[in-house]
């Protein structure tokens, strides 16, 4: 696929799905700010981006934070130029059964799992002239797991969000999609296994064995994805939430 | 040709013009060795070939109705044996046809549930049993499953059974690591959509997307790419709807 080399921001970037994101769109020839709110994490991925020939800017903050939004976002455009491309990637979990969820359990996932989608990308917004790109990551939780309240909420908040700003910004030439994964072997996801009381390898046996494509995913099949609908191929699907989960359905 | 599809085979129904004619390109250019069918427009489907061929590209074009049932295996059977093997399939034949429910015949009814739907089963078949391993299958479905209008019962239930088997069959041909997945435009610029719509329909269509106008061939295309090449390993079981917001 053809693609022009842009600015490009990774919320979350420092691990997980967003740093193999960033690492991804950075081998794709785009300038990547790495936003993570643990400073060491992001600067170990821009670290890395930079070893293997790519351009990067780890960037420490807290993208549930209104000012440090501001501040990241400044800084992104100073020292990197406009940035064009969005991956609305942190989040967070705080599993429990609905009667034992804290208020702060509930507030701690919306701030960084949605408010920030929304803060990022109003901050960002200015900077697209004509073209941008997109990209929220959702889940598969959207529709429904157990002890997880919290984060289903968030994660089909992400959904409508992505919807109402692909209508919203479809005219200015801005493509808003969304990326639902299923089950991805990551650190976030290791703790769904802590909290089944089961070893992680245990679970995804059982989720391998569940999964069409009979493994469990791991972040650079989310990465590929992200890189498509940031790229000129995928410049007339916008509003959709594509599932990218080895054919995973939950229920 | 060298490109993400090298050393792998392609066949695309409906090659000869529209959509169909952009995926052959595209993924005759991202180095796939490529045979596609077509019904009537010989001269276009040659064109074609002439043109990939010159610019270092494999092509060949095979003529067969998709309405005749034994057409269909043999379209399969002649892809195959020309190409050695197939690691992809792209199901983009289509007819379409505009005609309330009072006015559908009889005819029009077994006419495009045979090529769209027939046909596109029977490929599938041939493929869950013969398509290599790691293979890839691309059903070309339409919004108008999910954005109803007068006339579209026929064409819009048609696409929806394509839709159901790309489900189904996403489940199915895991068990061999093939993925199968739809990709759903909306009003796409043809020659076919110019010939079923008025010139007013087709602004207004424009006017209604969020992306603000219609969609090229190209647009599919490239997302067709996408989903036969490596980068959507993970993916099956999806329809991906390249309307510009539309749906």
């Amino acid at each position: 696929m053809s693609t022009a080399a842009r600015i490009a921001v990774v919320t979350g970037g420092g691990r997980g799905i967003g740093a193999a994101t960033a690492v991804r769109l950075a081998e794709d020839g785009h300038t990547v700010a790495v936003v993570d709110r643990d400073a060491e994490a992001c600067a170990d991925v821009a670290a890395r981006i930079a070893a293997a020939g790519g351009r990067a800017l780890g960037i420490a903050a807290d993208v549930s934070d209104h000012g440090d939004v501001t501040a990241a976002v400044a800084r992104i455009a100073d020292e990197l130029g406009p940035p064009v491309i969005l991956v609305n990637n942190a989040g967070l979990t705080r599993d429990a059964p609905i009667e034992e969820l804290t208020e702060d359990d509930w507030d701690q996932v919306m701030a960084t799992n949605l408010r920030s989608a929304f803060l990022v990308t109003r901050e960002v917004r200015p900077h697209l002239d004509r073209w941008g790109r997109i990209v929220n990551i959702s889940s598969m939780a959207a529709l429904g797991t157990r002890n997880q309240a919290n984060y289903c909420a968030a994660k089909a908040g992400i959904q409508g969000l992505t919807k109402a700003l692909a209508l919203e910004l479809g005219p200015e030439g801005i493509t808003v999609n969304a990326v639902a994964p299923g089950y991805i072997a990551t650190e976030l996801t290791a703790t769904n296994a802590a909290n089944l009381g089961v070893s992680i390898d245990k679970l995804q046996r059982v989720v391998a064995a569940q999964t069409p494509l009979r493994r469990v995913g791991q972040p650079e099949d989310i990465a590929c994805t992200v890189a498509f609908l940031v790229s000129e191929g995928a410049g007339f699907i916008t509003g959709q939430v594509i599932a990218v989960s080895g054919g995973l359905m939950p229920g | 040709m060298n490109g993400v599809l090298s050393g792998q085979t392609a066949l695309i129904t409906g090659g000869s013009r529209g959509i169909g004619r952009a995926v052959v390109r595209r993924l005759a250019r991202d180095g796939a060795a490529v045979a596609f069918s077509y019904r009537t427009r010989e001269h276009l489907a040659d064109q074609l070939v002439a043109e990939l061929t010159e610019a270092g590209a494999w092509a060949c074009a095979i003529r067969v109705d998709l309405a005749d049932p034994a057409a269909v295996r043999g379209l399969f059977a002649a892809a195959e044996e020309r190409l050695g093997g197939l690691d992809v399939l792209v199901n983009n034949a289509g007819e379409t046809l505009v005609a309330s429910i009072t006015d559908s015949t009889e005819e029009d009814f077994d006419r495009l549930m045979a090529v769209n739907v027939k046909a596109a089963f029977f490929l599938i078949q041939e493929a869950a049993r013969r398509m290599r391993r790691g293979g890839r299958i691309v059903n070309i479905s339409s919004t108008n499953t999910v954005l109803h209008a007068p006339g579209i019962a026929l064409y819009a239930a048609s696409k929806a059974a394509l839709e159901q088997f790309t489900l189904v069959a996403a489940r199915e041909l895991s068990l061999r690591r093939i993925t199968v997945n739809t990709v759903s435009p909306g009003p796409v610029d043809t020659d076919m959509l110019r010939a079923s719509q008025p010139v007013e329909a087709l602004d207004m269509a424009a006017a209604m997307t969020p992306l603000r106008r219609l969609g090229q061939p190209a647009d599919v295309a490239d997302v067709v790419a996408f989903l036969v090449g490596p980068d959507a390993r993970w993916l099956t079981g999806q329809n991906l709807r390249a309307a510009g917001g539309l749906a």
